[in-house]
C-alpha cells in the first residue's frame, strides 16, 4: 500500500478526478486502466449492497462496485450518464461506478494534506489524503482499502 | 540452455518412470514376456544415462544398482519371485523420489535409501557385477576437434574409472566387428568416435577404415554416411558388454559382431539374424559409388553431423524409439507410441480461451443478425450454422488436446496403496479399470490429492487387518478397485473397497460428540455415510501417520467441488464402501438451459435437469404457510423458488406464481422442482470462473457470457436446493445442507 509519506516523496503526479454522490474524489492516473460508460451489469446473488454485479470486459468477468455505497453515501441509481472506472488491483481488474469523470489534475505531492478526523468512519477508511484544487476539496482514494474489504464480505 | 535440457530430461523421466511402473505392474500380474522386462530395464537405464549427463550422482548410483539387479532378471540369472517384485516396486518408488528431489531439490529419506541399496545388493552377485557402459558422448564431448581414431585416451572416459576391475579369469576372445553407421545415427547426435573409444577401453583393438563405398566428390551426398569400420578387438569382456556399447545406436547402424570363442556362437547366430532383419528394415543405406581420395573424406563423414550438445538427451531416447520402429523380430505387439508433440500447456490454454471467445462471438453475431430488419436471411443463417459447427469442431479438438488418459494418475495411486499397506501392516491390492478414460489435464492434476486421500482412508479405515478379514470369511488380501468411466457427459471415478464399510453408529456418535449434528437428528444411512465429508470429522481412534489428521474427507469434498464435481459415498456394512466422484467432462464448456430468474438471465446445466414443465395452478399445492409442492403425475416434489433462494425476489413485488418448473434430481436421488420465470434457449456456454472475482456464492457455480455480451450466472441446482429457505425448516435437511455446503 502506498503510504502518505511515499506519496509526498513522489514527483508531481497526475490524478484523475471524478465525482461520487456530489463529492470530488481522485485516483492516481497510473492506477486506472480505462474508463467506460456504464452499461447494465449482471447482478450477483447474495451480494452486499455496494457490489453492483459483474460486467463483461472483453471476455473477462469483472466485479463492479458502487463507490458511493461503498463510502457510506447513498446508493447510485446507475444510468448511461455514469462511468465505470476500471482499475487493477494485483492484476485483477475491478470496476468502480462513479457519477462522472471531471478532469486530470497535476498535483505537487507537498500539497497533499492528511485527512482531518471527521465523524464519518465509513468514508475515512477509504481516504488517503485530501488536496485543495480550484477552491474545492478533492479526496484521494485509498484503492487497496476500497477493493480489499468486500472480498471478505461474501 | 542447460536448464531447458535438464527440464527435458525430467519430463522424459516422468514418462520413463511411468513405463517402468507399468512394466513392473505387468510383471507382477504374471507377464512373462521378456520384452516387458526389457522395457523396464531400458527405462531404468535411460534414467541412469540422463542422470549421469547432469551429474546427479545419487540418482546414477541408485539406478545403477537397480539396473544391475534387473539385468540379472533379464538374463534369467535371478528368478522373479514376489519378494523380489516387491523390492523392485519399492526401488522404483524410490527412484521416482530421487528424480523428484533431483529436480525440485530437497532430501530423500537417507535411511530408506540405504536399506534399499542393501536389499538390492543382496541380489547382486559380486562376481557377476558387470561393467555397465555409460551412455556415450556425455563425458567426452568437450574433446572437440576431430577424433584420432585408433588412439583412445584411456583417461577420457569417466565411466571406466568408476567401474570395478574386470573379473580375473575369463579368457580373452577376439571379436570381429563391422560397424557401419547409417546417416540416421548422425541425425540423432551419436558419434562413432565415442563408440570406438569405448571399445578400445575394453582391450586391444585394431581398426580399419573401409572407405570403399565413398563416391567421388561430385556425386557425394553430404548427409549420407559412406564409411564403415572393421574392428578386431581382443578383450576379456563378455559379449553382452561389447553389445552394450552399441546399445544406443541399435537400428541406426549396420553392425555385425562375431566372436572367435566358440561358446558365443549360438547367441551370435541369433543376433545376426536379428541384425539382418534390422538392416533389412532400414534398407541398405549407401549407394554404390566410385572410391575416391580417402583423406579429405575421412574427415568429412564423421565431422559434418557433429552433434551439438543439446541433442544429447534426445539421443538418449533413440534406442527405445529405434526398436519400436524397427523392432527385433517377432516382438511387434502394437506397443509403439504414436508420434507425439510436446507443447507448453499455456499455449493450449490460450487457444482454448480464443475458441471460447469465438463461440461467444458466434452467438453475438447470430443475435445481431436475428435483430436485423432485413429481408431474406436464410442464406446468412445457413452459413452461420456452418460457422457454429466449425467453432464447435475446433473447440472439441482443442479440448481433446487437453484431455489425457487417467492412466498415469492411477499408476501413481498404486504406489499410494502400496505405501499405505506397508504402513498399516495390511495387505491390499489396487485394481484399476478404465485407465484409458480421458479427462481434462487440470482435472487429472487436481484429482491427485483427493484420490490419495480416499485411497489412504480406504486402506487405513476401510480394509480390515488380515486376521479380521479371515474371520469375516474374506480373502486375506483386501481389494481396492479404482475405476474411471464416461457416463452421460460426466466422468465417473469410483473407489470401491471390500472392507468393513462405514461404521455408522460410530460415525454418528462422533458427529454428535463434535457438535456437527444435533443429538436427536434422524439420519438416513446415506446421510450418515456422507457425514464423513463434514469439516473436522475424523474417525480414527488414534491419529495415524496416514489419515486422520482431522483434515480428512472435507478436503476431498472441497477439491472435487472446486472442479465442479461432486463426491458421494455409499457403504454396505461388512461388504465395503464406494466413493464416487462425478466430474464434468470439460472445465471450459457445457450445455446449459438459458432461463430467466427474477429479471436476470441465468443458465442451468442440462445434465442436472430431468424434465421441464410449464406449471398451472392445479399442479401447485401449498403445504403450510410457505411450503409448495408440485404435483407431477400423482407424485409430489418440493418446489424451490430460485429467485427466492438467490435473494433476488423483490419483497414488494406482487407475489406471482412462477411459470416454469425444472425438475432436477440431486446426488442422493431426491427430486425437486426449481421454479423459474421462463425458459429461453438451450445452448452451449463457455464457463468463466468467478474465482478471484468474488468469493463463493451459494447457488452459483460459475458465470458465462451470452450472445448479447452480458454475463449470466451458471446455477448449481444442488446448492440452490440446499440453500432454499424451505429446506431449512426440515431438521433432516439441515444436515444435508451442512453436508452439501
Amino acid at each position: 500500500m502506498q503510504s502518505q509519506a511515499e506519496l509526498k516523496h513522489a514527483e508531481h503526479s497526475e490524478f484523475v478526478s471524478f465525482t461520487v454522490a456530489g463529492q470530488a474524489f481522485c485516483l492516481q492516473i497510473k492506477q486506472i486502466r480505462e474508463i467506460r460508460r456504464w452499461s447494465p451489469v449482471t447482478v450477483l446473488p447474495h451480494a452486499p449492497h455496494d457490489v453492483l454485479g459483474v460486467m463483461n470486459l472483453r471476455g473477462a468477468v469483472i466485479p463492479i462496485y458502487d463507490l458511493s455505497a461503498r463510502f457510506g453515501l447513498e446508493t447510485t441509481e446507475a444510468s448511461e450518464r455514469n462511468v465505470v472506472i476500471v482499475v487493477a488491483v494485483q492484476d485483477k481488474p475491478v470496476g468502480l461506478l462513479a457519477e462522472s469523470v471531471s478532469e486530470i489534475i497535476s498535483i505537487n505531492p507537498d500539497d497533499i494534506q492528511d485527512t482531518p478526523a471527521v465523524d464519518s468512519r465509513n468514508t475515512m477508511d477509504f481516504i488517503q489524503g485530501i488536496i485543495s484544487h480550484d477552491g474545492g476539496m478533492v479526496r484521494i482514494i485509498n484503492l487497496e482499502a476500497v477493493i480489499s474489504v468486500p472480498e471478505q464480505v461474501f | 540452455m542447460a536448464g531447458s535440457i535438464q527440464d527435458t530430461f525430467f519430463e522424459e523421466c516422468e514418462e520413463l518412470l511411468e513405463a517402468m511402473d507399468e512394466g513392473l505392474t505387468a510383471i507382477e500380474g504374471g507377464d512373462q514376456d521378456p520384452e516387458t522386462v526389457n522395457a523396464v530395464f531400458r527405462a531404468v537405464h535411460s534414467i541412469k544415462g540422463g542422470a549421469g549427463a547432469f551429474g546427479l550422482e545419487e540418482l546414477v548410483a541408485f539406478a545403477h544398482k537397480f539396473e544391475t539387479v534387473f539385468d540379472d532378471v533379464r538374463s534369467n540369472k535371478l528368478e522373479l519371485d514376489s519378494k523380489l517384485i516387491q523390492l523392485l516396486f519399492r526401488a522404483s518408488d524410490h527412484l521416482a523420489d530421487l528424480v523428484t528431489t533431483s529436480r525440485d531439490g530437497g532430501q530423500t529419506d537417507a535411511e530408506h535409501h540405504d536399506v534399499l541399496i542393501k536389499a538390492l545388493e543382496e541380489y547382486i552377485d559380486e562376481e557377476e557385477e558387470e561393467i555397465v557402459f555409460e551412455p556415450m558422448g556425455f563425458g567426452g564431448l568437450d574433446t572437440g576437434g576431430l577424433p584420432d581414431l585408433p588412439l583412445p585416451d584411456l583417461d577420457d572416459l569417466p565411466a571406466v574409472d568408476a567401474m570395478p576391475a574386470a573379473p580375473a579369469g575369463p579368457v580373452e576372445s577376439l571379436y570381429k566387428i563391422r560397424f557401419h553407421p547409417l546417416k540416421e545415427m548422425f541425425a540423432t547426435g551419436n558419434e562413432p568416435f565415442f563408440l570406438l573409444q569405448a571399445l578400445s577401453d575394453m582391450g586391444t583393438m585394431e581398426v580399419t577404415l573401409d572407405d570403399s563405398e565413398l563416391p567421388g566428390f561430385d556425386t557425394m551426398d553430404l548427409d549420407e554416411s559412406y564409411l564403415a569400420w572393421d574392428i578386431e578387438l581382443r578383450s576379456k569382456e563378455p559379449r553382452s558388454v561389447i553389445e552394450a556399447v552399441f546399445e544406443f545406436v541399435e537400428g541406426l547402424c549396420e553392425l555385425t559382431l562375431a566372436a572367435e570363442e566358440a561358446a558365443a556362437s549360438e547367441e551370435a547366430g541369433d543376433d545376426d539374424a536379428a541384425l539382418a532383419a534390422l538392416n533389412a528394415a532400414f534398407g541398405s543405406a549407401p549407394a554404390e559409388g566410385e572410391p575416391a581420395d580417402p583423406a579429405p573424406l575421412a574427415e568429412a563423414a564423421p565431422a559434418e553431423p557433429k552433434p551439438a550438445p543439446v541433442a544429447e538427451p534426445a539421443a538418449e531416447k533413440a534406442p527405445v524409439k529405434a526398436e519400436e520402429s524397427a523392432p527385433p523380430p517377432a516382438k511387434t505387439e502394437n506397443r509403439g507410441p504414436k508420434p507425439t508433440l510436446r507443447v507448453e500447456l499455456e499455449r493450449v490454454d490460450r487457444l482454448i480461451n480464443a475458441v471460447g471467445e469465438l463461440i461467444i462471438n458466434h452467438s453475438m453475431l447470430a443475435q445481431q443478425i436475428a435483430n436485423l430488419d432485413a429481408g431474406d436471411l436464410r442464406d446468412v443463417e445457413i452459413e452461420l450454422e456452418g460457422f457454429k459447427n466449425l467453432a464447435r469442431d475446433i473447440q472439441e479438438g482443442v479440448m481433446a488436446i487437453r484431455a489425457q488418459p487417467v492412466k498415469p494418475l492411477f499408476q501413481r495411486m498404486a504406489r499410494i496403496v502400496r505405501e499405505a499397506s506397508a504402513a498399516t501392516g495390511k495387505t491390499c491390492k489396487l485394481v484399476t479399470e478404465g485407465e484409458a478414460t480421458e479427462v481434462d489435464k487440470t482435472v487429472i492434476e487436481r484429482l491427485s490429492d483427493p484420490l490419495t486421500h480416499i485411497l489412504r482412508n480406504a486402506v487405513d479405515h476401510g480394509i480390515e487387518s488380515p486376521d479380521d478379514r479371515e474371520a469375516a470369511g474374506k480373502g486375506k488380501v483386501g481389494e481396492i478397485k479404482l475405476s474411471a468411466s464416461h457416463r452421460s457427459g460426466s466422468v465417473y471415478i469410483e473407489i470401491k473397497d471390500d472392507g468393513a464399510g462405514v461404521n455408522r453408529p460410530r460415525v454418528k456418535q462422533i458427529a454428535i460428540d463434535k457438535g456437527l449434528i444435533p443429538e436427536n437428528a434422524e439420519l438416513t444411512d446415506n446421510e450418515i455415510d456422507n457425514l464423513l465429508f463434514l469439516p473436522g470429522f475424523s474417525t480414527a481412534k488414534e491419529i495415524s501417520n496416514l489419515s486422520g489428521r482431522g483434515v480428512g474427507m472435507d478436503v476431498v469434498k472441497n477439491a472435487v467441488t472446486s472442479l465442479g464435481g461432486r463426491v458421494n459415498v455409499t457403504s454396505t456394512p461388512g461388504k465395503g464402501s464406494v466413493f464416487s466422484i462425478i466430474l464434468p467432462l470439460t472445465l471450459a464448456v457445457m450445455d446449459g438451459m438459458v432461463v430467466s430468474v427474477g429479471g436476470q438471465t441465468m443458465v442451468v446445466p442440462i445434465t442436472s435437469i430431468v424434465e421441464t414443465m410449464r406449471g398451472n395452478d392445479e399442479m401447485v399445492n401449498n403445504l403450510g404457510a410457505d411450503g409448495t409442492l408440485l404435483s407431477i403425475r400423482g407424485n409430489f416434489v418440493p418446489v424451490c423458488d430460485v429467485a427466492d433462494a438467490l435473494g433476488l425476489k423483490d419483497p414488494f413485488a406482487e407475489h406471482q406464481k412462477p411459470g416454469v418448473f425444472l425438475l432436477v434430481e440431486t446426488e442422493t436421488g431426491q427430486r425437486s422442482a426449481l421454479a423459474v420465470d421462463d425458459i429461453h434457449d438451450q445452448r452451449q456456454v463457455v464457463i468463466k470462473s468467478l474465482d478471484g472475482v468474488c468469493g463463493n456464492i451459494d447457488g452459483v457455480s460459475a458465470a458465462t457470457i451470452l450472445g448479447d455480451g452480458k454475463i449470466a450466472m451458471i446455477l448449481d441446482p444442488e446448492s440452490i436446493i440446499a440453500a432454499s429457505p424451505a429446506a431449512a425448516f426440515d431438521p433432516d435437511r439441515r444436515v444435508s445442507n451442512a453436508i452439501a455446503s
